[in-house]
């Protein structure tokens, strides 16, 4: 097996063009807004010298090619501009919001991992039987289920009507931890809902054409008993996947914790890019977006690597 | 061995009986259908069906609880929820409808030329495709919202614009397999042209997950109006959009909590009934699934 650093480099040289093309779609956005980027830019009422001046200090004069360029360095440094609306830095709106979103986020996809793999190994040892029935047609319900109107059922139920859990708001996590929490348990399971539901569904599957392979076939007529099969050679086969289907959610996350924050009033980066998208504060949107790829990326990148340390037959792929 | 299932000759009537046999054996399928065909007429003939307009004011009677008068109650405008459920539906399918048909515009020609073509094509395309899938979905659609500007039509466009890729990457795997297949090379060795062989064997054969991941994406597109639309992004008031009647209904949560059931329930039913129709034909179409 390849060592550690060789095999991140390798993969760092596969993920290379992605993140080149991921940030150009980026840096893209703001080019297709309508009419002259300057003049979006000045505001309303801007004169035509403040205009001429906005072109010159973003360089809307230069190539396309140069812009992308100067952008990329720019971003690399942690300088992704100025909100249009409150003048500050986008990185630093960024890092204040950032950490909310990875609470819930993380929070969310410990849980979804903790309950929806155990549904689909539970489902995948007893196919046809009534718990298989059961965790599919739970998972059918959790991914058709809008994630937004379960969170306001939760808030309903459990901050309304229970008051176990605060409705709103966020707590930092490094000051107050518990708060934190408590403040993120429900939009966590509101978050976590779908991913269970697809976590089920395909821990299901995949276990299931793991057992019925050639080898497995093999162990069994050998007299090894089910418990082992399903420990030793089962979840270890489908481990690989699992990882790598761990590591695709996390976009999906990100996705629905725009809406989550929303329903649940927490400043987070998704809250962000909705309310900016809506005031057309476009360096803030192309800002969230630019981190939120970057940690999708990186999350994939350890992911493959996790997955060449489990299996050495990745490695070598 | 599984080259002569898969052959593109299939005569005709066999392929219509499988069609009937399906729906005759599954209960799911059948009732997703009529859910569906349901929600198309109610869509058709809304202005029809609705006991009241839409988007009418009442300021006599704000947030009324279902009576006789108004099965499922008023909103905190006085405008009947039934009824504004009712006009959703249409905003509903358009919005998923368009969406999907987007990403089968922009994917499907992607995925099988670059999946026939292969090469350097292929190779930079297909990284260019798993750039765009890493972008978190519903982000990206809001920032290209953003950007052409803030309205369901647009929202669904970069909706479909973020599912694109999905339907490419799919196509695109299939025509690599379809290519590759013992009668194509056939088909080549009689002299067909490329054309012939894209349009009489890659895209029959190349189409039946195609359809089935298209049923799918309908759920999603719909989740994601509905998502949008709650955001203000997607459907603008006063139209009346599912997503928009829940944002509402949770700004007077405590004092009508019985305003955010119905149209949470119509997302569920419809996101389900898409669902179910594309994992019915998923076991249909799949040569490999033993029939019943």
């Amino acid at each position: 097996m390849a060592k550690l650093p060789v095999l991140i480099g390798r993969r760092l040289g596969q993920l290379l063009p992605i993140i080149v093309f991921a940030t150009f779609v980026v840096f893209a956005l703001l080019q297709f807004v309508p009419g002259d980027p300057a003049v979006t830019l000045a505001g309303d009422y801007a004169s035509k010298e403040r205009i001429e001046e906005i072109r010159q200090q973003y360089g809307f004069d230069r190539p396309l090619l140069v812009q992308y360029g100067v952008w990329l360095l720019h971003a690399v440094r942690g300088d992704l501009g100025n909100s249009l609306l409150s003048s500050a830095p986008v990185f630093d709106l960024i890092l204040q919001r950032l950490p909310n979103t990875i609470l819930i986020a993380s929070y969310a996809l410990v849980l979804a991992a903790m309950i929806g793999i155990p549904l689909g190994v539970l489902a995948a040892t007893r196919i046809g039987s009534r718990v298989d029935t059961f965790v599919t047609s739970v998972a059918s319900l959790g991914v058709a289920l809008p994630s937004f109107w379960l969170a306001i059922l939760l808030i309903v139920t459990f901050s309304l009507q229970a008051r176990w859990f605060p409705a709103t708001g966020a707590r930092a996590f490094n000051v107050d931890p518990r708060g934190a929490l408590q403040h993120a348990t429900l939009p966590a399971i509101a978050l976590a809902t779908g991913v269970i539901a697809e976590l089920a569904r395909q821990t299901r599957s995949a276990l299931i054409e793991v057992l019925n392979s050639q080898y497995v076939r093999t162990l069994r007529a050998k007299g090894l008993g089910p418990f082992a099969i399903l420990w030793k050679h089962g979840l270890r086969n489908v481990s690989v996947t699992l990882l790598t289907l761990l590591g695709l959610q996390v976009n999906r996350l990100f996705s629905g914790a725009v809406v989550i924050e929303a329903v649940f009033a927490i400043p987070g980066a998704g809250s962000l890019v909705a309310y900016s998208a809506i005031n057309k504060d476009f360096p803030v949107v192309q800002g969230v977006v630019l981190v939120l790829v970057t940690i999708v990326i990186l999350v994939n990148l350890i992911v493959d690597v996790l997955n060449a340390l489990l299996d050495p037959r990745v490695a070598e792929a | 061995m599984t080259i002569e299932l898969a052959a593109p000759s299939l005569p005709r009537r066999s392929r219509r009986a499988t069609i009937w046999r399906w729906a005759r054996n599954d209960l799911r399928a059948v009732l997703s259908l009529s859910y569906l065909g349901l929600l198309v007429i109610v869509s058709l003939f809304a202005w029809l069906i609705a006991p009241y307009s839409p988007v009418e004011q009442n300021v006599a009677q704000l947030l009324v609880p279902p009576s006789a008068e108004h099965w499922l109650g008023t909103d905190d405008l006085g405008r009947d929820v039934l009824s504004r459920l009712i006009w959703g539906a249409p905003n509903s399918l358009y919005a998923s409808s368009l969406a999907v048909s987007v990403a089968i515009v922009l994917g499907v020609p992607v995925g099988l030329v670059i999946g026939f073509l292969g090469g350097w094509i292929d190779e930079v395309a297909s990284r260019f495709i798993d750039a765009l899938l890493s972008f978190p979905p519903i982000v990206l659609a809001i920032a290209v919202t953003g950007v052409l500007g803030i309205g369901l039509t647009n929202a669904m466009l970069s909706v479909g614009f973020v599912f694109a890729p999905v339907l490419a990457r799919l196509v695109r795997a299939q025509t690599l397999v379809v290519k590759n297949a013992l009668y194509v090379d056939a088909a080549r060795g009689f002299g067909a042209s490329t054309a012939h062989i894209i349009v009489r064997h890659i895209v029959p054969n190349a189409i039946q997950p195609v359809i089935v991941q298209v049923t799918l994406m309908l759920a999603i597109a719909l989740l994601a109006e509905a998502s949008l639309s709650f955001l203000a992004l997607g459907v603008q008031p006063p139209a009346a959009s599912w997503g928009g009647m829940l944002a509402r209904a949770y700004n007077y949560i405590e004092i009508a909590p019985e305003q955010m059931y119905a149209p949470g329930m119509a997302i569920l039913l419809t996101a389900l009934a898409f669902n179910a129709l594309g994992e019915s034909m998923r076991v249909a179409l799949d040569p490999t699934m033993k029939r019943r």
